[in-house]
Order: C-alpha cells, then sequence, then structure tokens
C-alpha cells in the first residue's frame, strides 16, 4: 500500500464504529417496544457497514445497506406493524430464566477472549491488506468464475424463500 | 492502541456474536429473537471480513455476501411463520407458543 496513503484519524473511526455497533447490539437486546430494537438494529448494521469500509470492503458495505438495513429492516418493521399488540409492551420482556442466558452468554464471551489472547502471536504482524480500487470488478469476477455455482445456488435460495413466505402468510392457502 | 489490528475487529465481532446470543436466549418477543439471530449473522459477516483483509484474499468478502443473501431468506421464512402463527394464537410470546407440548 502506498505510505502517502496511509489513512488519518483510524483509531478514532474505528472506537466510534464499533461502539456505536455494540450500543446498538444493547439496545436490541433490552429495548421493551420492538420498533426501538428495529431502530437500534439499523444503528448496528450502518455502524458494521462503516466498518466494512475500514477494511477496504466497500461492496460488502453498499450490500450491507441496501439489502440488510434497507430490505431486511423494513420487513421486519413492516411485520411488527402487523403483529403490534399494545398488551406485550406491558408485559414482561424477559424469560423465567434470564439468567442462566445472560451466564451463557458471558461464558462465551469469555471463552472469545481467552482464544484471542492465547493465539494472538498467530496473527501475523501485518495484515496483507486489500487493493483499493476495483474492488466490486475483483468480486464480480470472483463471483462469476470460482463460486459460479453457489451463487446460482443462492439465487434458487431467493425463490424458495419468496414462495415459502408467500404461501406461510396467505390467509387461505 | 496505536494500530488497528484484525484482533481488534474480531473481539467486536465477539461482542456483538455474545450480545445476539443473549437476545435469543432471554427474550420473549419473538420478533426481537430474530432480530437477534441478525446480530450473529452481522458479526459472522463481521468476522469474515476482518479475515478477508487479513489473509489479502476476497474469499472472506464473498462469503459474506452469500451470508447476507441466506439472512434475507431467513428473515423473510421466519416472519411468515411468525405472522402464521399469529394468526391461529394472538401471541408472539416464545414461551406461550407451545403447542406441541405434552
Amino acid at each position: 500500500m502506498n505510505p502517502a496513503m496511509t489513512p488519518v484519524a483510524t483509531p478514532f473511526f474505528f472506537y466510534f464504529l464499533s461502539g456505536l455497533a455494540i450500543l446498538g447490539g444493547l439496545l436490541v437486546i433490552t429495548r421493551r417496544n420492538a420498533v426501538h430494537s428495529a431502530l437500534a438494529l439499523i444503528v448496528t448494521l450502518l455502524a458494521v457497514a462503516g466498518l466494512y469500509l475500514m477494511l477496504y470492503a466497500p461492496f460488502v458495505a453498499g450490500v450491507q445497506i441496501i439489502v440488510y438495513a434497507g430490505g431486511i429492516m423494513v420487513l421486519f418493521l413492516f411485520v411488527i406493524m402487523l403483529v403490534n399488540l399494545e398488551r406485550t409492551i406491558k408485559e414482561r420482556q424477559f424469560n423465567r430464566i434470564w439468567p442462566v442466558g445472560l451466564a451463557a452468554g458471558c461464558a462465551l464471551l469469555a471463552l472469545f477472549l481467552a482464544v484471542y489472547a492465547k493465539g494472538k502471536s498467530l496473527f501475523p504482524e501485518q495484515a496483507r491488506g486489500l487493493a483499493e480500487g476495483n474492488n466490486t470488478q475483483q468480486i464480480g469476477e470472483m463471483l462469476y468464475g470460482n463460486y459460479m455455482f453457489a451463487f446460482e445456488i443462492a439465487s434458487l435460495l431467493l425463490l424458495v424463500a419468496i414462495l415459502g413466505a408467500v404461501i406461510m402468510a396467505k390467509k387461505r392457502i | 492502541m496505536a494500530e488497528i489490528s484484525t484482533l481488534h475487529y474480531l473481539v467486536v465481532a465477539a461482542a456483538l456474536f455474545v450480545l445476539g446470543v443473549i437476545g435469543v436466549l432471554t427474550r420473549r418477543n419473538v420478533v426481537i429473537v430474530l432480530m437477534s439471530i441478525e446480530l450473529i449473522l452481522n458479526a459472522v459477516n463481521l468476522n469474515l471480513v476482518a479475515f478477508s483483509r487479513m489473509w489479502g484474499g476476497l474469499h472472506g468478502q464473498i462469503f459474506s455476501i452469500f451470508i447476507v443473501v441466506d439472512a434475507a431468506a431467513e428473515a423473510a421464512v421466519g416472519l411468515g411463520i411468525l405472522i402464521a402463527f399469529f394468526r391461529n394464537k394472538e401471541t408472539i410470546n416464545v414461551d406461550e407458543i407451545d403447542l406441541l407440548k405434552w
């Protein structure tokens, strides 16, 4: 990589975006109102898209914003409005055994951090880095080259999902 | 912490993953459980893209594109199932969805 083009203020953007993503994740799992959770998840998705941009993956960031934040979350909001029950806001929002879930999550986090701390020497010193500039072209070449079969299977999967969602949500089959 | 290495991104992804797992295990609202699953998938995507930059190849990014496609399909079908169930029994709490209980 050209040393004159090293980005400035990278730690600031990283900590800001990752803090925003983790805060959004916390809000998703703790809000009483499902619409608030959906909006917090949109914030998380946009922050993660920013992290993708920092990782030199502009195409994945674009896919994330357009498909995830712009498609899937809109679908979620539609369904939340469809099944909107006023009484769910006043009910109990956590399970009866929520301490077990919280403990399991904390144990999992401890396991992850232990693995990362132990295996820190296995990571290479400097990331090999990706070329800036023709990321979309290279992804296109790989998708239609090496991963052509997986690409076609993914489109078949989407077709099956469309059929499944329509049939599941129909009033009368 | 001057240099943001791959490990930083992995720790962020691990935190998002654990938040998603806690959301799946503790919440009663089905829609919020599904949104926690989306959090988990996003954490995995972040991992993949971070490793893609670490090794210099694009395979991680392509895998993450397929995971986004898969998340869309799964969200659509899961929400369709939720709507179908909600039509029968007017509830969206996971511990009240126990018609198969013996």
